[in-house]
């Protein structure tokens, strides 16, 4: 989010803008997704950020960037082999056709018509033919190059530790480097956003999730598609160099240890249990071979979709954070309405009105 | 990491006559590349590997890493301990998914591992 709203708030003029990294650039969820761009199966509340960046951003990002980003657009499958699946599966067709998105139920036929390398116990599958993925490292690090290029300065190896209020208005960034100062201040460190926040006095109800990705080697050209399961067995694709990337968790991931944010550890338990989900919905991909597995961390927020607004009681402070697993496929869309809220004062292109940093109620 | 200012070059890149030299071999990443990758602001061991996939195939870095570091190092005017490694990470050799799969086999109750 830092490096496409840099380059967003950039490209329309504005000056001395500093992103501040604690580590590297691409150290969070942005760069260890698996590149799903995905607007089925969302939240209806995001699902603008979702259509408008599908139908408006991701086609031409390549060419705006100067990156290939490996935009492919051919489909997300999202499959089921219960009853139960079934029904997930069309709660969320339902509520998406309602607004306007081009998604349908299908049986396991036609899904394996879309792919034929799938398992025949796949009875049901929704499917969004607008749906893609896109290569994330290239995405975010493309961003990061056309914001530099533009004249923002990003420094890293520097850890935020506050944010503090000067006559009434957020005004500086505390860090182990020093104060740093500035008028307007973006918070968007994923789940450690929520300590920073809380040093301005606001709560963001965001807890990280351990999320890992496989890598297989090269394998030829399978399936375009995106995939996903209706129970989030695992998701994934085939990326253009030919690995498959799939990712999922293990189940009980809300139950690790706390991460440090500087370490990204795997564990025992996910890998297999990711392994597992393919070959029961690929058996053909069995002998594929995994070299490398990473971790991530969820920044999960309390109802699942982001806090992106700025922040009435704390003049100058904007936040994005709590994506919850889906937040690179929107993340074009959402720089552009966060550059619109700092720069013109609101999202004027976007409607963002559901995902303020007040909704919060309690239950009951 | 130890703290890193960037912004944006303020020469051209410079073309040296052995920029085609192979450097990674698994991906085919050249001299030329990385030192390109430099120049439009990877600063980092893993930020270069994502970027250019050197270091992402069949060996994971073990052969390339060190060839590519220097060159980041050269080129940034970084010392080499301050790029940071490529982790690393599970499996340590490429394994089947069939086999990543199972990670529990009970001898007892099935002997051959099925
Ligand atoms: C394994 C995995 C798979 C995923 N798959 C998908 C997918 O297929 N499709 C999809 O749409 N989304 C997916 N996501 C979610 C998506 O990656 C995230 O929602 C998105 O990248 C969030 O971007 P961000 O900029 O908010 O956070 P991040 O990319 O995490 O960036 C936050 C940055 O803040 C830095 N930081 C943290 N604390 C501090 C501090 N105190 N001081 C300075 N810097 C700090 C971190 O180092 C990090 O670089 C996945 C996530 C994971 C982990």
């Amino acid at each position: 989010m830092a490096c496409a709203t840099a380059y967003n708030l950039a490209k329309r003029g504005m000056k001395d803008i500093i992103v501040l990294e604690k580590k590297e650039i691409g150290n969070g969820g942005s760069n260890r997704n698996a590149g799903g761009v995905r607007q089925s199966a969302r939240d209806v509340r995001e699902l603008p950020l979702a259509m408008y960046a599908v139908s408006r951003i991701w086609p031409h990002l390549g060419e705006e960037l100067e990156t290939d980003v490996e935009y492919v657009q051919r489909g997300n499958l999202r499959l089921g082999k219960t009853e139960a699946h079934k029904k997930i599966l069309e709660a969320h067709t339902a509520k998406s056709t309602k607004v306007g998105l081009d998604v349908r139920m299908i049986d396991g036929e036609e899904a394996r018509e879309i792919c034929p390398y799938m398992s025949e116990e796949v009875t049901s599958a929704s499917w969004c033919p607008t749906d893609g993925h896109a290569n994330p490292l290239k995405t975010t690090l493309g961003y990061y190059r056309m914001a530099l290029r533009l004249g923002v300065t990003f420094i890293t190896g520097v850890t935020v530790t506050g944010i503090r209020k000067a006559h009434g208005k957020a005004r500086i960034v505390q860090t182990d480097d020093g104060d740093y100062e500035g008028e307007k201040i973006l918070l968007c460190a994923g789940w450690e956003s929520r300590k920073i926040a809380d040093t301005a006095g606001i709560e963001l109800p965001i807890i990280p999730e351990r999320n890992e990705v496989l890598v297989t080697e090269m394998e030829p050209e399978m399936f375009p598609v995106m995939l996903g399961t209706a129970d989030s067995d695992f998701y994934g694709h085939q990326s253009k160099h030919g690995s498959f990337v799939m990712g999922g968790n293990s189940g009980i991931q809300q139950y690790y240890s706390m991460p440090d944010g500087a370490h990204h550890p795997t564990g025992p338990l996910t890998a297999p249990k990711i392994s597992r989900g393919i070959i029961s919905y690929f058996p053909v991909l069995k002998n594929a071979k995994i070299v490398r597995s990473w971790a991530g961390y969820y920044d999960v927020c309390a109802d699942k979709v982001p806090v992106i607004d700025q922040i009435p009681e704390v003049p100058g402070l904007y936040i994005a954070a709590g994506f919850s697993g889906h937040g690179f496929g929107i993340s074009p869309a959402v720089a552009l309405a966060m550059s619109e809220l700092i720069l013109d004062g609101s999202s004027h292109t976007i409607d963002i009105s559901p995902l303020t940093y007040d909704r919060f109620r309690a239950k009951g | 990491m130890s703290k890193i200012i960037r912004t944006a070059a303020k020469e051209p890149f410079k073309p040296e006559p052995d920029d085609d030299l192979i450097i990674c071999r698994c991906e085919e990443v050249t001299k030329g590349e990385i030192r390109r990758a430099v120049h439009g602001g990877f600063r980092t061991t893993n930020e270069v590997k994502r970027w250019l996939r050197c270091g992402m195939g069949l060996c994971q870095g073990q052969t390339c890493q060190r060839n590519f570091q220097n060159i980041i190092a050269k080129e940034a005017g970084i010392s080499v301990k301050d790029l940071g490694m490529i982790s690393g990470r599970s499996p340590a050799r490429p394994v089947m998914i069939d086999v990543f799969a199972n990670e529990v086999i009970d001898a007892e109750k099935d002997p051959e591992g099925k």
